[in-house]
């Protein structure tokens, strides 16, 4: 979650046909090129990625190799939320069926427990059935035996003295060889239902949204775009891309927007996925710059006739009072 | 004790002629729509036709089963090429790559008579002709499947092809103009429907070149 929270920022939103997905490319030094963070997964899916870059590319290979074999058997584009389900699962390193919470059993007396060389923790609906189970067996063998047993049925293994049963844990932290994706991934994608954007974290959790943004300084991106959101939806590409670009510079706070240090990418309707190239995002940039300094000027002389106005309108409900 | 036989075949024969002729800019990549079984008619408008890439197509004639499976896991393969590459595979590069699938079956063989047509990286226009298990040329025309017999000595007479073994190696493209190469794969085609039960219905063809992908039609004898 913290790698998620110190990449790069990564932008997306949606319309109702079209998503835009959008980061920012910050080079280790001036010499390097930058990483790539938006890739294409599908015609009709594509990713943004904050966080351990490396992870994000293993992803969208795991996920290009789905869309893939799913086109391949059913003829037929993958739908977006299928996708994030299967990405989301692969986060998970023990998945569980059984309908437990937190399970936190400590067995027997402390002798007993010098004994063990686990603890295993059991809350939830069965816990019930397991405690009175355990309780039958009268030796300290058998109550051992019997909760290896129960440890093996769950397909848990020792990790750091602790065994977990959830429904939905990340056992693999603490082993040494395994890890979780250190990636958050912003998931684009338009199928029969329409225009989908996700976000998927490291946790295994997804979400869906009508604009997010992640990496540093997302905060300031997310403010913007939850003044502006609600007119995502029935907005044009260009407008999309517009809220796209000006939310980028939210996160810049202060340091020019410029063609690059920003990816933008579009798909949508009739348009499948592609990253813009560098000159059509130098030639947006410029037409809403142009736009945002239009608008000062014409403040002034408008607010002449504001002013104008205002005594006009004072003049008309001086009647109306009357 | 005599020889258990099957009695059973995982094969089926489809019938249909392909054809390709390779231009100096141009391919006129050709087959006929009809797919029968036996001695009936399974439908007259089949497409045995395949875009794999901007600049492939194949086109196979044989077991249609075979060559839609064999379709499906180039198209699959050629994306997984376009995400690690960021470019469309070349005519050249699909030939190799055909090549290597069709073998990779050699025990059990797709049953599909494949020639692939397109334009190399310079814009050429070529030709790759395959058996069944792999076995590829490039070269200035082709034909495979049931027609081929009597198409491809048509071809020989017409465009005849300089040796490729005689040195310097010679261009194998034909100097015909696109317009004469069509003319000349539908007279080809009208005399095979004649004579071969299995051609015939309707003559698909699709030119590829530098301003893009044309498909153009052609009525045949329907009996």
């Amino acid at each position: 979650m913290e790698a998620v929270k110190q990449g790069s920022a990564a932008i997306g939103l949606r319309s109702k046909t079209h998503v835009v997905l959008a980061c920012v490319n910050k080079a280790q030094s001036e010499l390097s090129s930058h990483q790539r963070k938006i890739f294409k997964v599908d015609d009709h899916i594509g990713v943004a990625i904050a966080g351990l870059t490396a992870d994000g590319r293993v992803l969208s290979r795991y996920m290009r190799s789905e869309c893939i074999n799913h086109s391949f058997t059913y003829e037929s584009a993958l739908p977006v939320g299928r996708l994030v389900v299967q990405l989301a699962d692969k986060a998970q390193v023990c998945f569980l069926p059984f309908d437990f919470v937190l399970v936190v059993l400590v067995l027997g007396s402390s002798d007993f427990l010098l004994k063990l060389d686990f603890c295993l923790v059991v809350i939830g609906s069965s816990f019930g059935e397991l405690w009175r189970d355990l309780e039958t067996r009268d030796t300290p063998r058998s109550r051992r035996a019997k909760s290896l047993q129960i440890l093996q049925t769950y397909c848990l293994t020792r990790v750091a003295g602790h065994y977990k049963i959830n429904n939905s844990v990340e056992v693999c932290t603490q082993r040494s060889w395994k890890r979780p994706y250190g990636v958050g991934l912003l998931v684009g994608g338009l199928d029969e239902s329409g225009a989908h954007l996700y976000y998927n974290c490291p946790s295994g959790n997804y979400f869906e949204y009508q604009a997010f943004a992640i990496g540093s300084r997302s905060q300031a991106a997310k403010t913007y775009m939850e003044r502006k959101f609600e007119t995502f939806d029935s907005a044009s590409r260009e407008e999309l891309i517009k809220h796209a670009l000006f939310a980028i510079k939210e996160t810049l706070q202060g340091e020019k927007l410029k063609s690059s240090i920003c990816t933008v990418a579009v798909l949508g309707v009739g348009e499948p996925f592609h990253v813009l190239d560098q000159q059509t995002v130098q030639e947006l940039i410029k037409s809403f710059e142009v736009v945002e300094e239009e608008a000062p000027a014409p403040q002034e002389p408008s607010a002449a006739p504001e002013e104008a106005a205002a005594p006009a309108a004072e003049a008309a409900a001086a009647p109306m009072e009357e | 004790m005599t020889k258990q036989q099957a009695n059973w075949s995982p094969y089926d024969f489809n019938g249909g002629t392909c054809v390709a002729v390779a231009g100096a800019d141009y391919c006129v990549i050709a087959a006929d729509t009809r797919m029968s079984t036996g001695y009936n008619i399974l439908t007259r408008d089949y497409s045995k036709i395949c875009k794999l890439a901007d600049k492939s197509l194949l086109a196979s004639s044989g077991f249609q089963a075979d060559v839609r499976a064999l379709q499906k896991n180039l198209e699959a393969r050629h994306q997984i090429y376009q995400h690690q590459h960021n470019k469309q595979m070349s005519c050249p590069a699909m030939a190799q790559l055909l090549s290597n699938t069709l073998y990779y079956k050699r025990f059990f063989p797709y049953y599909a008579f494949n020639v692939l047509g397109g334009l190399d990286n310079e814009g050429k226009g070529c030709v790759f002709t395959y058996d069944a298990v792999g076995s590829y040329e490039k070269v200035g025309y082709s034909s495979q499947g049931s027609g081929s017999k009597l198409i491809m000595p048509f071809l020989d007479n017409q465009l005849k092809s300089p040796s490729p073994l005689l040195l310097p190696a010679q261009d194998a493209v034909t100097p015909l103009s696109e317009l004469e190469a069509i003319d000349l794969v539908k007279t080809a085609f009208a005399s095979a429907t004649e004579r071969d039960i299995y051609t015939g219905d309707k003559l698909e063809i699709v030119v590829l070149n530098r301003e893009g992908i044309r498909r153009e039609y052609m009525e045949l004898r329907k009996d």
